[in-house]
């Protein structure tokens, strides 16, 4: 057994264990940890594929940056233990999360099967390099030639959701216990406060 | 890959079992009194008052939002910076869009105001 | 292989010792450093000019008692200074501190790992160094915790786009994300050894880099974490004993990374005439660490509106300015 084979199992063990206790903890904050431990773990097997670049950009955008977001709502909507959840919902909605839920695994079962790195090729983080593949200069060649495009869309796509949490955050509404602040001068609520001084 | 990979590797268990072995040195080492007041939250000395059970403001929501679309626009340039030679005046111009596309989104942040603290 | 295996296990025990030695020693240099600009004397009577002095606060720490307040959410509690210790010593995996030797007949590299993605791993383990922080400050039970957690949680992400931008305009010119190039190509061999340094070509990058990395480790004028005027300590207020030394040992070691950092990206690393290259490297980096040290003693703590404010409409505009000027000059050579 190479220590290759020991950090994969490792690692794989890891990112299951950390997915399968983020579903089954009551404890939000604990959830978002253990998801944490899951995309480190996986960043790890992207490294022994050689997607150097891959497994660095999930650690700095889905850890470091998506799960603080996580926890900020998190403490944004103060959920220290959350209730049952799934109390009130219909045995039709039941029965669909089954549903979707099988059929995810099946498709993942299909992709697995049907996997291209097939081959031969002795991939980890210890065994030698396969070429440049992976290196972040072939995933930028690619991403600013082949894919120029959807590249190019992505700023769109970012452009929209800064609009959407710009709108979202500034809504005010009534049953939301979170306190919102008026960003606009030209807020109702501000104006008046001004008016009474 | 081995000499790249195998440091880390061995760096990452080395700072955890030292981690480990000092956040229970005291644990173990340190004396014990026990007494009703000590477990109380710090609070300057008087009972305390209130809880930690507020919700936080949206504004931190809001950070951490804005925070996450600058970021990846970070990341795409560090790929960009590197072939950035190779790329030439091509290149830069693409940039130039992605960056001014983002730019636009960044004064409809200024101009709505989300960025003021009070 | 087993050479590898040996050389390495020697190299990271005396790198992790000289971290922590190090952690230890900048205390000692920063109450001595803020006691002389304040017209003191500072710690003067363990061991000639107060050097044992951080001995005996790590002895004195050890056997005070631990305690967690009863309405900590206890696991949590726990791990929350290993969550920030960690990280803040990996940051040096990727750091060159001399140039590659002849020792005992092996050829060692003065580097724990020259992964060639070595700007993108600091910048990777920086953004994991924020969840112990929050845990913290979220675990803790207390408000002030919670109050400083979340505020230094928000400072910091607030200036981690700034600071990856910053670092940016050096890669353009060195057109590669590992360090122990970066180095190599701020070389030179005439008698102006630091002319090819980055410093040079990217000083806004490295007034924004500085200001980025201040704000990051959560130091003065940036300290509002645990302004302890408003908030006793911020979110390391409930801890106590080793595991409060632990996030302070984070933090100087955080200090000693950006130091490093600055050191390679900005002048030019270990380079330098006459003396040995980790000498140089030692030097740079203490002079940052002294900078640090001064700015804490010079400047008032922001307002945490005017520290917000600055990061995202003064800092990052400027950052990514200083990129694309820096490209467009690239691009008309």
């Amino acid at each position: 057994m190479t220590l290759d084979l020991v950090i994969f199992i490792i690692s794989a063990l890891t990112a299951i264990f950390g997915a399968l206790m983020m579903i089954f903890q009551r404890n939000p904050v604990a959830s978002v940890m253990y998801m944490i431990l899951s995309l480190v773990s996986q960043a790890v097997l992207y490294m022994q594929l050689g997607a150097l670049f891959i497994g660095a950009v999930l650690i700095i955008v889905y850890a470091g940056a998506i799960l603080v977001l996580f926890l900020f709502v998190i403490m944004m909507l103060n959920l220290r233990q959350t209730e049952d959840m799934d109390s009130d919902s219909t045995p039709i909605s039941k029965l669909a999360k089954f549903l979707v839920s099988g059929l995810l695994f099946l498709e993942m079962l299909f992709v697995v099967r049907g996997s291209y790195f097939q081959s031969s090729v002795e991939t980890g983080l210890l065994s030698p390099q396969i070429d440049d593949f992976g290196s972040v200069e072939s995933v930028a060649e690619l991403l600013f030639t082949t894919y120029l495009y959807p590249f190019e869309l992505t700023s769109i796509l970012l452009l929209t959701a800064i609009v959407g949490a710009v709108v979202i955050a500034r809504k005010p509404s009534n049953e939301d216990p979170v306190e919102i602040l008026p960003f606009d001068s030209d807020d109702d609520e501000f104006k008046s406060a001004k008016a009474a001084e | 890959m081995f000499e790249v990979f195998f440091p880390i590797l061995f760096l990452f268990v080395l700072a955890v079992v030292i981690a480990l072995i000092m956040s229970g040195l005291s644990v173990f080492i340190g004396k014990r009194t026990k007494l009703g007041k000590k477990d109380e939250p710090y609070e300057c000395g008087v009972e305390p008052v209130g809880n930690t059970k507020e919700p936080v403001p949206v504004k931190f929501y809001m950070v951490a939002i804005l925070f996450i679309l600058f970021d990846i626009e970070v990341i795409f340039l560090f790929p960009w910076a590197v072939i950035s030679d190779r790329l030439g005046m091509f290149g830069f111009i693409e940039m130039v869009v992605f960056v001014v596309i983002l730019l636009v989104g960044y004064f409809y942040i200024l101009k709505r105001g989300a960025l003021e603290w009070d | 292989m087993f050479e590898i295996v040996v050389i390495t296990v020697i190299k990271v025990s005396v790198v992790m010792m000289a971290i922590l030695t190090g952690c230890a020693y900048s205390t000692w240099l920063e109450r001595k450093v803020l006691a002389r600009m304040q017209n003191r004397v500072g710690p003067t009577y363990a061991g000639p000019f107060g050097l044992l002095q951080p001995v005996a606060d790590g002895l004195k720490i050890i056997f005070k008692e631990d305690l967690v307040p009863k309405n900590a959410e206890k696991v949590m509690f726990a791990l929350a200074p290993i969550v920030t210790f960690v990280p803040a010593i990996l940051t040096f995996a990727v750091i060159p501190f001399g140039a590659d030797r002849i020792l005992f007949g092996h050829h060692v590299k003065m580097v724990i790992s020259d992964l060639n993605i070595g700007v993108l791993w600091i910048f990777a383990v920086t953004s994991l160094g924020i969840y112990g922080i929050i845990l913290a400050g979220w675990s803790s039970g207390s408000k002030y915790s919670l109050m400083g957690g979340l505020r230094a949680s928000a400072q910091m992400i607030s200036y981690e786009v700034s600071y990856g931008l910053s670092i940016i305009g050096v890669i353009i010119l060195a057109n590669t994300l590992s360090l122990t190039e970066i180095i190599s190509k701020q070389s030179s061999d005439s008698i102006w050894f630091f002319e090819n340094w980055y410093i040079w070509k990217q000083p806004l990058g490295f007034f924004l880099y500085l200001t980025c990395a201040i704000a990051e480790t959560n130091r003065a004028p940036f300290d509002m974490a645990e302004a302890e005027s408003e908030l006793v300590a911020g979110y390391h207020t409930e801890y106590s004993s080793m595991r409060f030394s632990m996030f302070f040992i984070a933090e100087y070691a955080n200090m000693l990374a950006v130091s490093s950092v600055g050191a390679v990206l900005f002048f030019g690393g270990w380079n330098g005439p006459v003396l040995p290259s980790i000498l140089w490297f030692l030097i740079k980096v203490f002079l940052f660490m002294f900078f640090y040290i001064w700015l804490r003693a010079t400047f008032p703590r922001f307002r945490y509106d005017q520290l917000m404010s600055f990061g995202w409409k003064v800092l990052f505009p400027l950052a990514l300015l200083n990129t694309m000027v820096t490209a467009g000059f690239k691009m008309i050579k």
